[in-house]
């Protein structure tokens, strides 16, 4: 067995014909699949509790104070104990909710993200599914957890669940226009819609420093539409605590509250981790064309380190704009999106078109 | 090979929601009373369903999404082409762009972009 963390496409090989050699096939892929599941739903757990809790700890820095510090060392395992008080709380049905719809709704919005996290590449031979549509595939399945924000907010026949909701398919359907329009320009430079394919064309820069000036607009776009097409930051209307009390979870309790939480850090996560793989070259190191030894002294960096690295750093971006902006009202949030940014977002993509057609950038 | 892995993480989704929902049906403690079934609306007594008519503007920015949601999906093929088609392909798109910001115009001149 050669495990090698630079590259893992030998690791997984080597697993496959190990467990081909002692079991057909059937029961192989069975077991291939009960591993990865279990790998992929540990992962999803680790990565939804952190993050709440970096948020705390990001939004207790900016407000100067300290942040949950009591369970465990600096708090580490704060989330994991309100996980458990929330798995001890009543699941309350509510008098006139809509009770199917109701119950459907958080398995739809995690599925979703679980369907988002498949395709993501966290390093080099290191993924579940590699699709050659993947961009396509990430930007449709990401947005199908509205429909679990439509119905929670509609079935539990409350007025704030109500407003909530529309207000966020609302939100939702036009920023994801924007979130398509900035993806495609790195399509365009990449000809591919392969997430692998992509990672591997920004082997000599990240597609942020080659396709300069546009690329660097549509991942600012992208920022802004990823952070609205979350419910987050400025743009949480959807949720807005000081006049919708908690919009369209409101009716929900113990875990069933826990997985709208759950699922918008992981939706979060999904929005950075596109980004980082994107613009800022998900697992390839930081690389420049021409300078062979900086090169080389980035390569020593693992791929999975380099992936997280700038997936943190996306979320911090992103929690930064949370606490530091006001929230926007809902038609200034139309605004901006269809008078600001889709205007610009297709300008920019005639620019890309117009730069990849006289060959103005670092090929 | 990727079908499988899909109704993999179809499967993972249910399980984790559902095995903690289960869970959590058991462990948890359960009270009958009749105030606490009700939708919150501030501690004051709830008047009517809350399934009524909201504000049609909603409505109007659904529609004009449809036309861009539909054009994305032609859209991203042409970007992967794009490289390799060379000129066809740039005077393709701006042909494209031009009826798709005349319908945007058409939309913000009627008003239709503007919330009520």
């Amino acid at each position: 067995m050669d495990l090698n963390i630079y590259d893992f496409t030998s690791f997984t090989k080597w697993v496959d014909t190990a467990l081909n050699s002692v079991m057909s096939p059937g029961w192989t892929m069975l077991v291939e699949l009960v591993i990865v599941g279990i790998v992929f739903i540990a992962a999803y757990a680790v990565i939804g509790l952190y993050l709440v809790l970096a948020e705390r700890k990001v939004c207790a820095i900016i407000q100067n104070r300290q942040g949950p510090n009591r369970v465990g060392p600096f708090g580490l395992f704060q989330t994991i104990a309100d996980l458990f008080k929330l798995l001890g709380k009543e699941l309350i049905s509510i008098k006139n909710a809509d009770q199917f719809l109701f119950n459907l709704a958080p398995f739809i919005l995690i599925i979703a993200s679980f369907m988002a996290i498949a395709a993501l590449p966290f390093a080099k031979g290191l993924h579940a599914i590699d699709l050659n549509i993947g961009i396509f595939y990430m930007f449709a399945v990401s947005s199908l957890g509205v429909i679990g924000i439509l119905l929670a907010g509609w079935s539990s026949n409350s007025k704030y669940s109500l407003i909530g909701a529309i207000r966020s398919g609302a939100q939702v359907v036009s920023y994801e226009l924007s979130v398509g329009l900035a993806l495609l320009s790195v399509v365009i430079f990449s000809g591919s819609m392969q997430l692998s394919t992509i990672v591997e064309s920004q082997a000599n820069g990240w597609w942020i420093i080659k396709g300069h000036i546009p690329a660097l607009i549509a991942f600012i776009i992208f920022l802004i539409a990823g952070t609205a097409e979350t419910n987050r930051g400025p743009f949480d209307l959807a949720e807005a605590e000081s006049e919708l009390t908690a919009g369209f979870h409101t009716e929900y309790s113990g875990i069933k509250f826990a997985f709208f939480f759950l699922a918008e850090y992981m939706n979060m996560f999904i929005v950075a981790a596109i980004a980082s793989t994107v613009f800022l070259g998900g697992w390839m190191p930081f690389h420049l064309g021409g300078f062979e030894s900086l090169n080389h002294v980035m390569d020593f960096i693992p791929p999975v380190i380099w992936f997280f690295g700038k997936t943190a750093f996306v979320i911090f971006i992103m929690m930064w704009i949370k606490w530091t902006f006001p929230r926007l009202r809902i038609d200034q949030l139309l605004k901006l999106e269809w008078k600001y940014l889709l205007p610009l977002n297709l300008m920019n993509i005639v620019l890309i078109a117009f730069i990849v057609l006289m060959g103005w950038y670092i090929k | 090979m990727n079908s499988e892995y899909l109704i993999l993480f179809f499967l993972l989704g249910v399980i984790l929601v559902g095995g903690a929902i289960l869970f959590s049906m058991f462990t948890a403690p359960t009270s009958k009373n009749s105030a606490k079934a009700e939708p919150y609306e501030c501690g004051i007594p709830v008047k009517s369903d809350a399934w009524i008519q909201f504000n049609v503007g909603y409505y109007l920015f659904a529609i004009i999404y449809l036309v861009f949601d539909v054009e994305t999906v032609f859209i991203f093929p042409w970007g992967v082409v794009m490289r390799d088609m060379g000129i066809t392909a740039f005077i393709e798109i701006l042909i494209f762009f031009f009826i798709l910001v005349l319908g945007l115009l058409y939309a913000w001149k009627k008003g239709a972009l503007k919330w009520v």
